[in-house]
């Protein structure tokens, strides 16, 4: 039953060389935009952190602000 | 409910649905891999190299509805001046260019074992890599043009250039005499493929779409948040 599933009556190279080079595209692209999220919101966090006491209080009104920093990791409010 | 509508929840919707969405991919996804590798019957003809199709038709399916949709949105840019619609068409951008790949690499694969090349330079093939070649000049174009408005500018054009080839992948294997076979699904006419390989394909077109739509979300929210951050600098 594997080796049926594995050799695919020789088409196996083929047929599982499509789908691997799919799933890996799918992997590469998921975790370079998954990096760029993460790095937008910490440039975000970092901004944030670095604003006078009153602007953050501003901000802190925010629900915007409040949702991005949600998912930062040292920051919750 | 009115609520969520407001723009101002924008990101906190996409942040709540980018989990659902990714969790029902990865559920599709199963499926339509069981479906696809083991379930669904060898071809007549084609043997087991026809599961090939089951990620390489869903891939050029939405490869090309992409592009239709960054095309529509760039007459949009262009006519209304819609701020909104060039971060749509950004974001819709790498998975479309992802998905055109796979079609082209999965294609060349399925033609070895079927016609005996891995490259032909036949109408519907060429035009595929011509797709390929628009979406990268749009994704480059936003990385070569420095002003922002000129990129936009720049980008929609590209795009509605790029519209012209949709029309000519469809209908090439039908105004050419080309390697690639005709339309198996016909939305107008009778649809040749069995049903038993019919599910298998819808399903794996039902987890590329999720996918697609997951990355456009998470894309979505970076633009979003970078203007955001520029918007710190404004309170």
């Amino acid at each position: 039953m594997i080796n049926d599933i594995l050799y695919m009556n020789g088409y196996g190279i083929y047929v599982w060389s499509s789908f691997i080079f799919t799933l890996t595209s799918f992997g590469i692209l998921y975790s370079v935009v998954k990096l760029q999220l993460a790095k937008e919101q910490k440039k975000f966090e970092i901004k944030f952190n670095n604003l006078a006491s009153e602007k953050i209080e501003l901000a802190k009104k925010q629900e915007t602000y409040r949702e991005i920093l949600s998912n930062t990791s040292t920051y919750k409010i | 409910m009115l609520n969520y509508f407001n723009p101002k929840n924008t990101i906190l919707i996409i942040n709540r649905l980018q989990k659902y969405v990714l969790i029902l991919f990865l559920l599709v996804l199963v499926i339509g891999l069981l479906e696809a590798l083991v379930l669904s019957p060898e071809d007549y003809k084609q043997s087991d190299s026809v599961r090939i199709m089951y990620v390489h038709v869903p891939s050029a399916w939405i490869s090309l509805g992409i592009f239709s949709i960054i095309s529509i949105l760039s007459f949009g840019i262009l006519i209304f001046k819609n701020k909104n619609f060039h971060l749509i068409t950004k974001s819709l951008a790498p998975s479309g260019f992802v998905f055109n790949l796979i079609a082209l690499v999965t294609g060349s694969i399925w033609g070895k074992p079927t016609w005996g090349t891995w490259w032909a330079w036949d109408a519907r093939i060429t035009s595929m890599l011509l797709l390929a070649v628009f979406y990268l000049m749009f994704i480059l174009s936003w990385r070569v043009v420095d002003n922002n408005e000129k990129a936009i500018k720049v980008s929609s054009i590209i795009a509605i250039l790029g519209l012209i080839n949709i029309p000519i992948i469809k209908f090439s294997v039908d105004w050419w005499s080309t390697l690639h076979q005709p339309a198996s699904i016909n939305l107008l006419k009778e649809t040749s493929i069995h049903s038993s390989m019919l599910l298998p394909l819808g399903i794996m077109t039902a987890a590329f779409a999720l996918f697609s739509i997951l990355i456009f979300l998470m894309k979505y929210n970076t633009e979003l948040i970078k203007i955001k951050n520029k918007g710190l600098d404004r309170l």
